[in-house]
């Protein structure tokens, strides 16, 4: 039970952070129709800028000034890159965002080179918060719950209690009718645009010194959030909310049991094959569960796709 | 105040403005009529600038050709498109309250008109001002762009297509709604098709056909030229 509530929390970390990138990259979704696929890697320009910053003045003043660095680099890659580029279409624009992402790594690695930084968690969280049955939770993992909670706090209430929030909603469904009420839309947009990425650079500085700050991180996390937002639904902020704390669970339960297949197997009727070496089937009889625990989210949108294919909360026909 | 010089536009290679010219003034209700396709739809758009013009749109002395549509909208030129566009997921409330430009407040006697001016119209829209607009009638949400529209006090609004599809006595609604628009001294440019309120409330009408104007005049001489009306406007 204690191991259950470890892993129930564990996978809210998870989740949480993997929503900071889902939320942001669901409204830009909405936003431009196409999905960003340089997305995860301005919350891994967040870990390495929060990172660098952190070598100099410490992780607190990292954690603030990382976000709005990479949020006013989006609102520049917005304005001046993507906003041309959408005249020509989806196309260029996927294409767009795809190119964007390779530079970044590039770049990433031209400054900071392949190896992982030692970025770690500032000195005053580095103790365990509480611990249950012996499982020490620290306390950095209660902040990132803290945290990303505060962040998604903070966006619901604009979007749905203020009058910025009112606009970007309609802009979302008519942005030229919002535009001819004489609201300047492209701005609001770019905005939108930078104030998603910077929610996505959030989510790097305060994962980096967990879950590692390197070249690969933004590839690693980039997929999982892709299907996040298909599963919750494109464009849906509470589906990708749902999808993102059902993967982070998902994932953290797949890794915690090490169940295997052939308990699964003998227990509807199999006998295990004696020369099992020699047997064609002895990858499958070998299986664990935490072997599988990487493709289960791809599983579960094929599951998803295949029952509802607009998502969870989609509303968008596919 | 309004006054449209030589306006061209085009949609791809198709050239659907071809040179139109007409103007409205002061407090002043123009119709702008004639037949589906002729390009009075597209004639709002590029005033407003969803399409580009090539031409003059002077307003107030100012050529807005080439400006954005918000910067025109900021100008006082109102537009309520032919779609009836409501934004899904906000309540009639919120739809109203959008209308208001950047720095503009509800109720603070500033602009000509307030929430309380629109929900004393028209009593559907007070009651169901806390609902998703999505679920309002075809006349409703006809009622709710337009009021919208005045939210931003306009010196002057286009409205394309009011009446379309909708029971004649909605289309009564929609005319008494024009008159007191003008009676508190904001212009109107009314797209229209048919002929019945356009006749009734406008002091000037003009006729288009094929991306030009081919008539303009009081109403009265337009019900005296029956040539013009069987080429360019019956069915
Ligand atoms: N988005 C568009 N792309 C290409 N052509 C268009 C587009 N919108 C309109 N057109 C064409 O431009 C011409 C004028 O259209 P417009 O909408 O201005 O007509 P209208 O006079 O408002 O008539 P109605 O509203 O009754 O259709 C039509 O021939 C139409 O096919
Ligand atoms: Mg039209």
């Amino acid at each position: 039970m204690s191991l259950f509530i470890v892993n129930i929390l564990d996978g809210l970390v998870t989740g949480l952070l993997l929503f900071m990138l889902c939320s942001g990259l669901t409204l830009i979704f909405s936003m431009m129709g196409v999905l960003n696929f340089a997305h995860a890697s301005f919350y891994m320009l967040g870990a390495y800028f929060g990172y660098q910053i952190s070598t100099y003045v410490g992780f607190w003043p990292g954690l603030i000034l990382a976000p709005i660095i990479v949020g006013v680099i989006g609102a520049a890659i917005e304005r001046y890159g993507l906003r041309r580029v959408h005249q020509y279409g989806h196309v260029p624009e996927l294409i767009f965002t795809f190119g964007l992402a390779l530079l970044i790594e590039e770049v990433v690695q031209f400054f900071w080179g392949k190896s992982q930084m030692a970025f770690e968690a500032p000195a005053a969280l580095k103790f365990a918060a509480f611990s249950i049955a012996g499982n020490a939770f620290p306390a950095y993992k209660v902040f990132m719950i803290f945290i990303a909670i505060g962040v998604f706090l903070v966006l619901l209430y604009i979007l749905t209690k203020t009058r910025i929030g009112m606009i970007i909603q309609a802009a979302l469904s008519y942005p030229e009718t919002v535009q001819n009420l004489g609201h300047n839309v492209p701005l609001i947009f770019m905005g939108v645009f930078g104030v998603g990425t910077a929610m996505a650079a959030i989510a790097g500085v305060i994962a980096g010194p967990v879950l590692g700050t390197f070249p690969g991180m933004a590839v690693l996390l980039g997929s999982i959030v892709f299907v996040t937002i298909v599963i919750g639904g494109l464009g849906s902020l509470w589906g990708a909310l749902l999808a993102s704390l059902l993967i982070g669970w998902l994932q953290t339960f797949a890794a915690a049991y090490n169940l295997r297949m052939a308990d699964l197997l003998t227990a509807i009727g199999l006998t295990e094959p004696a020369d099992l070496a020699q047997s064609l089937l002895s990858d499958l009889w070998t299986l664990t569960l935490p072997q599988v625990g990487p493709i289960l989210p791809y599983l579960l949108m094929i599951i998803v796709l295949a029952l509802r294919p607009q998502g969870l909360f989609g509303k968008r026909e596919t | 105040m309004l006054k449209v010089r030589d306006l061209n536009a085009w949609y791809g290679k198709s050239h659907i403005l071809q040179g139109v010219d007409f103007e409205v003034g002061e407090g002043e209700i123009v119709s702008l009529l004639g037949r589906n396709g002729v390009g009075r739809s597209t004639t709002c758009k590029a005033i407003i600038g969803e399409v580009e013009p090539a031409g003059v749109v002077e307003f107030q002395g100012r050529n807005l050709a080439g400006m954005k549509p918000y910067e025109i909208a900021q100008a006082g030129i109102g537009y309520v498109p032919e779609n009836r566009d409501i934004f899904p997921g906000l309540t009639t409330r919120q739809n109203l309250l959008l209308g208001l430009k950047p720095g503009q407040k509800d109720g603070d006697g500033a602009g000509r008109w307030s929430m309380q001016d629109m929900f004393d119209m028209f009593s559907n829209l007070r009651e169901r001002a806390d609902v998703d607009a999505a679920v309002l009638s075809g006349g409703e949400k006809q009622m709710l762009t337009m009021c919208r529209t005045l939210m931003g006090d306009p010196q002057i609004i286009m409205i394309d297509e009011p009446t379309e599809g909708l029971a004649p006595k909605i289309v009564q609604q929609v005319g008494e709604l024009l008159e007191r628009i003008a009676e508190r001294g904001v212009s109107i440019l009314l797209v229209e098709q048919k002929l019945t309120i356009a006749m009734k409330v406008s002091s000037r009408v003009y006729v288009m056909g094929h991306g030009r104007i081919v008539f303009q005049g009081a109403p009265a001489e337009l019900e005296d030229n029956p040539d013009i009306r069987r080429e360019w406007l019956e069915v």
